[in-house]
């Protein structure tokens, strides 16, 4: 029989740094049973750099946060990746592969990658990315990326939780004009045209800036940054974007801002999930047999003490 | 029951190219309902621990075909018990000797499977063993 993992056992490997803390906390997370740490460490928090990016598949993600932590690590910096690949709605089980792309990085002591299922999730990420996010940097991550499923629709969570949005298109690929549309091009602080080398890559790039003009940025205008994550060109200047960015978010007070904003979309996720449950009973149990979904419904919200 | 998926870590060591019984495995696993984390062709017994550790993994499968099993099973059996994490349940599958499956499971692997191992056995076997661990 194999030992059973308790919460304090949890907490105390978590509280002397042990990658196995940290890994069962994420995990703790995942089954929705870290309440009690998230609110111990949550004081601490709010110093590490995060960093989304999204894009569609093959778009080069991964191969982008790989060469990301490179830098990161040159800087001296210690990293956190998590990556979300979604969960079959069927089975209920995920292949999370981002790792191939990551291999250089699995022995170094100063970085820690997760892989994460959206288990039902929608939005791009699971629905325990933000706490993975906080246990990293409560952990002492300097930087957390996070990559997102990347199918391309509506993956906006992503901005609530990161402070800077990374988004990155692909030349010739035909579909960017689709990202831009499905909402995506909205939450980009940095666009990012991976595989550069390609001849069409000035194309897209006029198409992001013509995209660029219709929705008149005001404040921060996003970067446009042309990079070869698979040789590592363009990866100190968007680098320095990102750097940009940051500074940007300090001095005009966004940071402070996007804080208290990913900190309501938290507690609006955990109170939804929460109230969808106990919905979905009523729901269930008003409808049967009644007259006409109105009175349904105000049978259901009476039970939640309002009216229609 | 436990209470969430199971996740195993799907791992190819040694310097042989040949990751179609690794992917073959790991697509069964999904379908059946668990979390595979797949970390491609040619890691060292360091690289796939360590993986296991990050990712909190119920489980290791490794696959070898290259003939080195009697080095690298062992090596990730030292591994995980040095990180403290022999919890974790290890199995491998590939073209191996039935003296060298007996020699193996002595040192550690909890199964080995051979070529032609019906999916459904390994998929049971993740299960029961894997399950034990994560029932809380
Ligand atoms: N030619 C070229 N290939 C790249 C570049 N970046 C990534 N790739 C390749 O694109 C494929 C998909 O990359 P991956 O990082 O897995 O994409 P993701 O699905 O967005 O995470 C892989 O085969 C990479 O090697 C690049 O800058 N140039
Ligand atoms: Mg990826």
């Amino acid at each position: 029989m194999c030992p059973q993992v308790d919460f304090d056992t949890i907490v105390h490997d978590f509280d002397a740094r042990t990658q196995r803390g940290l890994a069962r906390a994420i995990s703790l997370a995942e089954s929705g049973r870290a309440a009690p740490l998230i609110a111990r460490v949550y004081p601490q928090v709010g110093r590490a750099m995060t960093i989304g990016l999204t894009g569609p598949p093959g778009v080069g993600k991964s191969t982008l946060s790989s060469a990301l932590v490179r830098k990161a690590r040159t800087l001296g910096k210690s990293v956190g990746v998590i990556s979300v690949d979604p969960s079959s709605p069927f089975s209920h089980g995920a292949l999370l592969g981002d790792r191939i792309r990551l291999t250089e990085h699995f022995v170094d002591a100063d970085v820690f990658i997760r892989s994460m299922a959206s288990r039902g999730h929608l939005g791009g990420l699971a629905g325990a990315t933000a706490d993975a996010v906080t246990l990293m940097d409560a952990y002492g991550l300097d930087v957390i990326l996070i990559e997102t499923v990347g199918v391309g629709q509506s993956e906006i969570e992503i901005a609530e939780l990161a402070q800077t949005t990374l988004v990155a298109l692909q030349p010739g690929s035909g579909d960017s004009v689709q990202v831009l549309k499905a909402g995506i091009m909205e939450i980009a602080d940095i666009f990012i045209i991976n595989k550069a080398d390609h001849p069409m890559a000035n194309q897209l790039r006029r198409e992001i800036r013509s995209m660029m003009e219709i929705l008149q940025f005001s404040g921060w205008v996003p970067e446009v940054v042309s990079t070869q994550a698979t040789t590592g060109v363009g990866i100190d200047e968007l680098w320095v974007a990102i750097e940009k960015h940051i500074a940007w978010l300090k001095t005009t007070g966004k940071m402070h801002e996007k804080r208290q904003e990913a900190f309501e979309h938290q507690v609006r996720q955990l109170a939804l999930g929460n109230i969808a449950v106990r919905l979905e009973d009523r729901v269930k149990a008003e409808s049967h047999g009644a007259s006409d979904p109105y009175a349904a419904a105000e049978r259901v919200l009476a039970t939640f003490n309002v009216s229609l | 029951m436990a209470d969430r998926p199971l996740r195993v870590v799907v791992a190819k060591a040694g310097l042989d190219g040949h990751d179609r019984g690794a992917k073959v495995i790991a697509r069964a696993l999904r379908d059946a309902g668990m979390e595979v984390i797949y970390t491609g062709l040619f890691q060292t017994p360091e690289q796939i621990v360590q993986t296991a550790i990050q990712e909190d993994a119920d489980g290791i499968g490794l696959s070898i075909l290259s003939g080195a099993h009697m080095t690298l099973f062992p090596l990730i059996v030292e591994q995980l018990k040095a990180q403290g994490a022999d919890d974790i349940v290890f199995f491998g599958g590939g073209t191996i000797p039935p003296d060298d499956v007996v020699a193996l499971k002595a040192a550690g692997v909890k199964a080995i499977f051979t070529p032609g191992a019906p999916l459904q056995d390994i998929i049971d076997f993740v299960n029961a063993e894997c399950g034990k661990k994560a029932r809380t």
